[in-house]
């Protein structure tokens, strides 16, 4: 039977999938391992988002299958069972835009790939931004903005980062809508990526994993 | 003796409206007083110019070059939104002054910036706007929900008006809340009882809501004075506005206003027939709303501004089954009512050329938001469909003139290549150099000449 739990998530079977945690859980299967495949299995609809054979519905769906499957396992989990991470990666929309869709999906993907992220949220400013760094000791920040505000928003939040003296800690991404080269220029951050899987990619790259 | 509209074929339609788009009327229902021979003159190049690039028949004189921003002319005025949202007089000859300066062979109007009286007076809550929820100086910004309950679908399909006027309302208008106690009105069918259906309109929740309507109307006709009253003078002085209304793609009207995005997308794995019949019952109201508004308009052109079907967003698979067949259907609906459609594909569309070119001939106008490839699109859309765009906003907020210009002229070589295409920026943007926007529109005019 190992292996089925991947493979019924993977596929985004959510009854069966559900029903299968159900089943294995009453037949006395060790939450953890059961744990153990879901996270396989989400890493298996991370990658088949990459390839393209995923779609954005795909990953909202297989989010709430693991939704619910991590409810169920929930309550026979033992503390301090979470996986070592690779690293910590800082994530926001910044200030005055609230648009979250695009901030979601990297979150996502980045989560799924192994790295602990912040989410921040929409709408955040700067000096948020600079606080968390500060908290976390995270090597990597992710921008995220949609509409045209966010280019000023970005390079404010880039130079508070640097007023803060932490320019050198970090490694600073941004992404969204009508992102690009240039943009990254003017903001002043070190990349930008088009899509979520150009971020963990940059995240790969800065902090390895 | 003249065809009566019913007997028109489309084409006939088609054409019926751009002679009306081409001749306006003033508010009375007289043919506009142009403010000199001249302006008449520029009026009716502007449209024609446009006419033939859409209906792909008649190279048209050079390049049609429009301006498609969003709140920028507000910032280029100096204003903050949440001024411009408020003070219509003031946002009014602000929008004017901002034509004038550039120039555009057309125009999208004004109705983007308010009116922010209204959304207090109703307390609108799918919206965040200055000063509730957004700082003055930002724009407006979607609070997506599920305003749409998952088990609500056969309540939709059933009665599409209903399920707006009875549940939607109530649930994104505060001031509407007690419109969830309203009757149901087929059930006024005999002498005997009809009295009982209107004992809702007698209860003080639904008299406050009642009140809170009629001043939202008052607003409304205050407002939409304003704005008709700029596109009246823009008129007057040679400028087309070039909508005449607007609608959505089915799956865009259920995924941005009922469901929201993470609804839907569940939807299509949980509850797809569902959706699907969804999709269906509001398709005839989608082709309404366009076909209406450029009817009491007088112009053809109707906005589609598509969100959900983007490159990446769907599959090709979800985009054909969920996605196309019921956008196409209102495109073709619109078009046999005579209409333009005019779909915005905001993000990417370039893994949809192929679906989306299964349109009627000259019928159809495609903005390509910032990225879509031209060259592609134009090989591929642009035989059937005239193409609209797609300066990218990063370039005319932090490029330079000569960078605006030389992807001016790649664009007018490309996409421009006998006809069929219009210049603009590519997405709705609130923020530019002006020097960049002139720039674009002059070297247009002046390259974009068809000898």
């Amino acid at each position: 039977m190992s292996g089925e739990l991947v493979k019924l998530l993977s596929d985004l079977k959510e009854p069966e999938a559900l029903a299968f945690v159900e089943k294995a859980l009453g037949d006395g299967v060790d939450p953890a391992d059961l744990l153990g495949e879901t996270k396989e299995g989400m890493n298996i609809v991370g990658q088949r988002f990459a390839s393209q054979e995923y779609f954005i519905p795909d990953l909202v769906f297989s989010g709430e299958i693991l939704k619910g499957i991590v409810q169920m396992l929930e309550p026979h989990l033992k503390k301090g069972e979470e996986a070592e991470r690779l690293g910590k990666v800082i994530m926001g929309t910044v200030a005055g835009d609230i648009h979250d869709i695009g901030k979601d999906l990297v979150v996502f993907m980045l989560d799924v790939n192994g790295y602990e992220v912040m989410d921040l949220g929409t709408d955040v400013p700067a000096q948020k931004f600079v606080d968390t760094i500060r908290e976390t000791g995270s090597k990597v920040v992710g921008l995220s903005g949609f509409l045209t505000l966010a280019f000023q928003s970005m390079k404010d939040t880039v130079e508070a980062i640097n007023k803060a003296g932490l320019r050198d800690d970090v490694k600073i991404m941004i992404g969204g809508g009508q992102i690009d080269e240039q943009v990254r220029g003017f903001a002043g951050a070190d990349a930008y990526g088009k899509d979520a899987m150009e971020a963990v990619k940059l995240a790969r790259g800065w902090i390895g994993g | 003796m003249e065809k009566k509209w019913e007997e028109m074929s489309a084409d006939e339609k088609q054409e019926a409206m751009f002679q009306r788009w081409l001749s306006p009327k003033d508010p009375e229902g007289n043919d506009l007083k142009f403010q000199s021979p001249e302006a008449e003159k520029l009026y009716k190049e502007n449209v024609t110019r446009i006419k033939d690039a859409i209906q792909l028949k008649k190279l048209p004189d050079r390049v049609p070059v429009t301006i498609i921003p969003s709140m920028w002319p507000v910032f280029y005025s100096g204003m903050t939104v949440q001024e411009a949202m408020y003070d219509y007089d003031k946002t009014s000859k602000a929008f004017i002054k901002f034509i004038l300066d550039f120039e555009p062979d057309t125009h999208m109007g004004s109705a983007q910036f308010g009116p922010g009286k209204f959304f207090e007076i109703l307390d609108y809550r799918l919206y965040a706007w200055p000063g509730h929820g957004v700082s003055p100086e930002h724009s407006y910004q979607c609070l997506e929900g599920e305003y749409m309950k998952a088990d609500e679908y056969d309540a939709l399909i059933d009665d599409p008006s209903s399920f707006f006027s009875n549940v939607y309302l109530p649930r994104v208008f505060g001031a509407l809340e007690p419109f969830q106690m309203l009757p149901f009105l087929p059930g006024i069918l005999e002498i005997y009882g009809v009295a009982f259906n209107f004992i809702p309109y007698g209860l003080p929740p639904v008299q406050a809501a009642l009140k809170a309507l009629m001043d939202a109307g008052a607003e409304a006709l205050k407002w939409a004075g304003a704005v008709g009253g700029v596109d009246g003078e823009l008129a007057t002085l040679g400028f087309p506005q070039i909508l005449g209304g607007f609608t959505k793609a089915p799956f865009d009207t259920i995924g941005d206003t009922l469901r929201g995005t993470k609804g839907i997308m569940v939807d299509m794995y949980r509850q797809p027939d569902k959706l699907l019949q969804a999709l269906d019952a509001i398709t005839p109201h989608m082709i309404q709303m366009g076909v209406g508004a450029a009817q009491m308009m007088g112009r053809p052109i109707i906005f589609m501004p598509l969100h959900k079907g983007a490159d990446g967003f769907l599959s090709d698979e979800q985009f054909k089954k969920f996605y196309w067949p019921t956008f196409r259907k209102v495109m073709l609906g619109l078009i046999e009512g005579g209409c333009v459609p005019f779909p915005a594909a905001e993000g990417g569309y370039n893994s949809r050329l192929k679906i989306v070119q299964d349109i009627p001939k000259g019928k159809t106008l495609w903005m390509m938001i910032d990225q879509t490839d031209m060259v592609r699109a134009k090989e591929i859309l642009g035989k059937n469909a005239c193409l609209l765009g797609n300066m990218p906003s990063s370039m005319l907020n932090l490029g330079t003139p000569q960078d605006v210009k030389d992807h001016a002229k790649k664009l007018i070589d490309t996409a421009g290549k006998g006809g069929g295409f219009i210049m603009s920026n590519g997405a709705f943007f609130d923020h530019a150099k002006p020097e960049n926007v002139k720039a674009m529109v002059d070297f247009t005019k002046e390259y974009g000449v068809y000898k």
